[in-house]
């Protein structure tokens, strides 16, 4: 009991004195679970948009994998990813394993399925006389898709940061693409992990308070977005 | 000029529009009149091009809409607007609202700063440009839906029940507008509604729709005094309907034979004939039995058998050997002294009968 109240009073000194140790790692996830997010955005939102908007064969059956892969694990995303991009693998050749870059790839893939989902809700939630409104005014097919997904703008949002806080709370994929290297691929997440198993409580503690108040911003965000 | 060939509408196993023909002039207001779920909606959304078709043919100037690709209707749908009976704002400013149209159609932002003014001064709301959208009330966002219709200079404005939701301060301002369009900018105005004096005051020519039909194209004058079968006939509030035979015709002047009853009406049918006889109600008079005669050829002593009151008007249901509908003001219903159950005299011109030839 006493170890855990001096991990809990030495995790707040960390992040009171600004360990450089503590802001890196921080910033670092930042980074990498933000980009994964906006790249993650520019393919799910469009990807949304034309299943929203295109009628064709199997969509119901494509609509309901999406959906399975909302709860994709994320060791399995992470399996995929190393798959793809290890030495022997098909994108080997780029070099990607053990890298931030590669990590991004794989918040990507594993968050890409939510956004999609979600992006698929906040349009069904536009009323089908506005769409038509929209498309009586004269739109194109992609003038009606901009302009619907823009009346849609708050709860797709709303999908996106849902999006970043999986990203940035998964460990799986960050483990197995990063590597948890010390100052390079080392994020919150499997910083917690690696001192955990290390006995290394204050910097674990101190980190998971980090972790948690970035999940509370999130959702504060989430919260005053949807009030909208 | 808009040409409906043959139109069938099956929504799954729904037949929503059955073999639906009829033609649209330039420069007209044309209306579609009749009740909810007619059809009257799928029309027009055809017209816009929102829908396909089922089988038949749509012409638009020429041009067979109804298998043009989506990206071929485009320069077409831009030359008409449609309102929808539920005005949607868009996010953001009225200005944003009405500007949206021609944003779609690259139109110049000096023309657009222009444009929108314009559009909204049309329909009295001059200076709305910056306040929001969703915060108007039912009417002025109707209106405001109207301006982003026009605002695009349309050739054809759809208006899909542009009143049914609105109060009738509203509905005069948008009815007022609706002819100022035509009339100012020879715009072809086609509108459904289900409200029969609303499509009577606006219309160069009314289509009733029934049951997924067309039952009558012409005038209002035409519809409603010489409706061509039942359906439209009780469309349109004709309430004396009556199956008949021609028993005599004298140069034009008939005696029909009515179960037993003989109604006198003017139809070059000759004796003999089936036929259907169709009488508004407001062309029956009443006097007290005093002798006096009127002009009119049909006289008859009836007893009432039932009184409706209708705010300034009275319903009434006479039995006169034919059973009778009649409306009367309520001050007449005093001054006559009328009741339930009272005998009273009553009289109709033979020009006030439609006669129409029964086909069975």
């Amino acid at each position: 009991m006493n170890e855990v109240v001096e991990g809990f009073i030495q995790a707040v000194q960390l992040i009171a004195s600004l360990d450089e140790e503590v802001i890196e790692i921080t910033i670092r996830s930042l980074l990498i679970s933000l980009s994964a997010t906006l790249i993650g955005s520019l393919i799910a939102i469009p990807i949304g948009g034309f299943i929203h908007f295109r009628e064709f064969g199997g969509k119901r059956g494509l609509v309901t994998i999406i959906q399975t892969l909302y709860a994709l694990p994320t060791v399995l995303a992470g399996l995929l990813v190393f798959l793809l991009l290890s030495r022997s693998g098909p994108f080997g050749f780029l070099g990607l394993m053990f890298t931030p870059f590669g990590m991004i790839i794989g918040q990507i893939v594993l968050i890409i399925p939510l956004m999609i989902g979600m992006t698929l809700i906040a349009l069904s939630g536009v009323s089908r006389t506005k769409q038509d409104t929209v498309i009586s005014l004269g739109a194109t097919e992609t003038q009606t898709v901009i302009t619907i997904v823009k009346e849609a703008r708050f709860a797709i949002l709303g999908g996106v940061i849902l999006g970043f806080g999986r990203a940035i709370s998964e460990v799986g994929a960050a483990m197995m693409i990063g590597g948890n290297i010390r100052g390079y691929t080392r994020v919150l997440t499997t910083a917690i992990a690696l001192e955990t198993s290390m006995g290394n409580l204050s910097l674990s503690i101190a980190l998971g308070i980090i972790l948690l108040a970035i999940a509370m911003m999130v959702t504060g965000i989430l919260f005053l977005v949807q009030e909208r | 000029m808009i040409d409906f060939d043959q139109v069938v509408m099956n929504f799954g196993e729904k037949e929503v529009l059955k073999n639906v023909s009829f033609s649209i002039e330039d420069s007209e207001i044309f209306t579609f009149i009749g009740p909810s779920g007619s059809g009257k909606t799928t029309i027009l959304r055809l017209i816009d091009m929102l829908e396909r078709p089922t089988s038949g043919n749509i012409f638009i100037d020429g041009t067979d809409v109804a298998t043009l690709k989506d990206r071929e209707r485009i320069p077409l749908r831009r030359r008409m607007s449609m309102v929808f009976q539920k005005p949607s704002p868009l996010r953001g400013s009225v200005f944003d609202n009405v500007a949206i149209g021609l944003w779609f159609r690259k139109v110049g932002s000096g023309e657009i700063q222009e444009r929108v003014p314009e559009a909204l001064e049309l329909v009295g709301l001059k200076g709305y440009e910056e306040r929001k959208a969703g915060t108007l009330s039912g009417g002025e966002m109707q209106r405001v839906a109207i301006a982003r219709a026009i605002a695009t200079k349309p050739e054809v404005l759809l208006l899909d029940e542009p009143t049914a939701n609105l109060d009738p301060v509203s509905t005069e301002k948008i009815e007022n507008l609706i002819s100022a369009l035509k009339e100012r900018f020879g715009i072809t105005v086609i509108l459904s509604t289900h409200d029969m004096v609303q499509g009577q005051r606006l219309a160069d020519r009314i289509a009733v729709v029934i049951d997924g039909r067309i039952g009558q194209v012409g005038t209002s004058k035409e519809i409603f005094y010489h409706p061509m079968n039942r359906a439209v006939a009780t469309m349109v509030g004709v309430e004396n309907i009556f199956e008949g035979r021609v028993a005599v015709n004298e140069a034009g002047l008939a005696s029909i034979d009515v179960n037993g009853t003989s109604i006198i009406a003017t139809t070059p049918f000759p004796a003999g004939t089936p036929v259907m006889l169709y009488m508004r109600p407001e062309d029956i008079t009443f006097h007290v039995k005093d002798g006096v005669k009127s002009s009119a050829r049909n006289e008859f002593t009836g007893r009432i058998t039932k009184v409706l009151p209708m705010g300034p008007m009275a319903r009434l249901k006479i039995d006169a050997g034919v059973k009778l509908t009649a409306v009367i003001t309520q001050r007449s219903y005093d001054e006559l002294e009328l009741a339930l159950g009272k005998e009273i005299g009553l009289a109709f011109k033979a020009s006030a009968i439609h006669v129409v030839e029964r086909r069975d």
